[in-house]
């Protein structure tokens, strides 16, 4: 995605924060953050827990106030005006709870009083996949329901912008499967969605775009399949077969499973000559197969660089 | 806008409240439980109020009127409220329009809403079994101000209260602590009659508990009205929602 230049009346920006910086005492929580997401795009912030990534969206959210930095959230500074900004934007915080003595319904009826135009509570229902529970108790939810109703309580108020902090923590698979499609569904109401996780799958599926915080910093940005160069750093090909009979030319590995690896920085080449000579010398390349470091691999390298770089 | 917000939330404590019966059942049992156990006790002498002596059961009444409205006001709001902080409902809350004034506000009057309900049932118990006037007239007039004075100080002094409560674990046992003791040290139990020790009257005197109870005091049992204890109970309450606005956090202490 191509972001346009910035300047403080850029309505396609969601959030633009720059130079953000926040300390608890003597410990440094944010040390100098650069952001910026547009609007429509569902951003995912990566970190190791203490990374400083739920400071940075609290500060957003206008729950923390900052040190040094600018940050607006859809045009204005949340920390001067957060209560314009509390209609504007629904929060799915970390820990989350609503009264356990209403039912489902009355809930999000009381959220919707808070706001001047709200969305239907039927459409909610709907949208998150709670119309069955509409008469259930609070306290009667699953854990999985319970975090849909968050959900739908941060849509209530027909929010712009939507921070959801590690939405799925504690999720079955099942469970978890059915609140990414309620995020993509968000995407396509036109909402923007900020979003933590700690899964890198999570990340992968939703994210238009991934930011890699570590040690109060962002280390990395791009697209789920750039990030960290992935798409054109050094691919691993592997193959079953002897190893001494693959050519010393190719440089060949060999590891613990009878795997043979080369590795390829230009990968279309390394194949091509590759595959002639397999043909050639009538070589069949068992379990032929082009490896790409995963997301996780990325992330796990640059969290170890940001930290070994900072103590 | 606060007002109506306020209204719209006030519907939604008091079905909460209703649908936690344990909770609901001690504030509305505990008042009239003790009324007929002191009086069962306690309640064959007269005690000695100033110049003139009462039916120690009648002296009950008015007693049990104060501890109920305590107890809505003060002891159920900081545990409720100390529940809801730690639980992050009032996270959320605080990250929505609703203004922290009509939180509050819904709160507090359905903690006078309780407390109206509870004196009047005590009062309608005590008239029927312990000869206890109801009050009418000035009488009446005067009492409502108050039940109302004394209900938004006690509310006040429960969000403060809060302020000391880590968790909510240790909510009922903070809570109790601050209170249990001022209601035996101003004769909400145990009439301090005449003759009390000077230091148990002097912190009597300090604290808002025992001015509150003789306000309702001149109302059931027909002893003279103070508009200084009036003023001393809402003074307490001043300082309280000055602590609470300063210090109260909507967040857990975590």
């Amino acid at each position: 995605m191509h972001l346009p230049a910035t300047s403080v009346e850029d309505i396609d920006l969601a959030i633009r924060v720059s130079g953000l910086e926040k300390s608890y005492g003597a410990v440094r929580a944010v040390r100098g953050l650069d952001l910026e997401v547009s609007r429509g795009e569902i951003f995912a912030i990566l970190g190791p827990n203490g990374a400083g990534k739920t400071t940075t969206i609290e500060i957003l959210e206008g729950y923390r106030t900052r040190d040094r930095g600018e940050v607006s959230v859809l045009g204005v500074d949340p920390g001067t005006h957060r209560r314009d900004l509390k209609a504007r934007i629904g929060i799915v915080p970390q820990s989350a709870s609503s009264d356990p003595f209403l039912t489902v319904e009355e809930t999000l009826q009381m959220y919707a009083g808070y706001y001047r135009t709200p969305r239907s509570v039927d459409e909610l229902l709907r949208l998150v996949g709670l119309e069955e529970k509409r008469s259930s108790r609070v306290q009667r939810l699953s854990g999985g329901q319970q975090r849909r109703l968050d959900v739908a309580i941060a849509l209530v108020g027909d929010p712009e912008l939507l921070f959801l902090d590690e939405p799925t923590t504690g999720f079955d698979p099942s469970a978890r499967h059915e609140a990414w499609s309620v995020v993509r569904s968000l995407a396509q109401l036109g909402k923007t969605v900020i979003l933590t996780t700690h899964y890198m799958d999570e990340a992968q599926h939703l994210a238009d775009r991934v930011a890699v915080v570590a040690a109060g910093r962002v280390v990395a940005l791009g697209t789920p399949d750039t990030l960290g160069a992935r798409d054109v750093s050094m691919a691993d090909i592997r193959f079953r077969h002897d190893i001494t009979a693959v050519p010393s030319s190719f440089e060949p590995a060999s590891d613990d499973s009878g795997y043979v690896h080369v590795r390829a920085t230009d990968v279309t080449r390394t194949l091509y000559e590759l595959t002639r000579w397999a043909l050639e010398h009538d070589v069949e390349l068992e379990g032929l197969q082009v490896l790409r470091p995963t997301l996780e691999d990325v992330y796990l390298r640059l969290v170890a660089d940001a930290e070994g770089a900072t103590t | 806008m606060t007002l109506t917000l306020a209204f719209g939330q006030l519907r939604y404590v008091n079905k909460a409240f209703w649908r936690n019966p344990p909770a609901a059942f001690f504030t509305f049992a505990f008042p009239l439980m003790f009324l007929v156990i002191f009086t069962s006790l306690l309640g064959h002498g007269t005690v000695d109020l100033g110049t003139r002596s009462i039916n120690v059961s009648t002296y009950y009444v008015a007693s049990m009127g104060a501890f109920s409205l305590i107890s809505a006001c003060f002891t159920n709001l900081a545990l409720s409220i100390s529940f809801q902080r730690d639980t992050d409902i009032l996270k959320r809350l605080d990250a929505t329009p609703l203004t922290r004034a009509a939180y509050f506000t819904s709160r507090v009057v359905h903690a006078l809403f309780i407390s109206i309900l509870l004196v009047a049932i005590t009062a309608a118990f005590g008239a029927a079994f312990y000869h206890a006037s109801i009050p009418g007239g000035v009488t009446l007039l005067r009492f409502v101000i108050v039940l109302l004075v004394g209900g938004a100080s006690f509310s006040a002094l429960g969000v403060a209260a809060t302020i000391a409560v880590p968790n909510a674990n240790a909510g009922p046992a903070v809570i109790n602590a601050l209170i249990l003791p001022l209601l035996f040290l101003s004769g909400i139990f145990i009439p301090l009659g005449n003759h009390a020790p000077a230091w148990i009257m002097w912190v009597a005197r300090i604290f808002p508990v025992r001015h509150f109870a003789l306000g309702m005091q001149s109302a059931f049992v027909g002893t003279s009205f103070h508009w200084s204890d009036v003023l001393v109970v809402a003074l307490w309450g001043l300082g309280a929602l000055l602590v609470a606005a300063r210090y109260f956090r909507f967040e857990p202490r975590r």
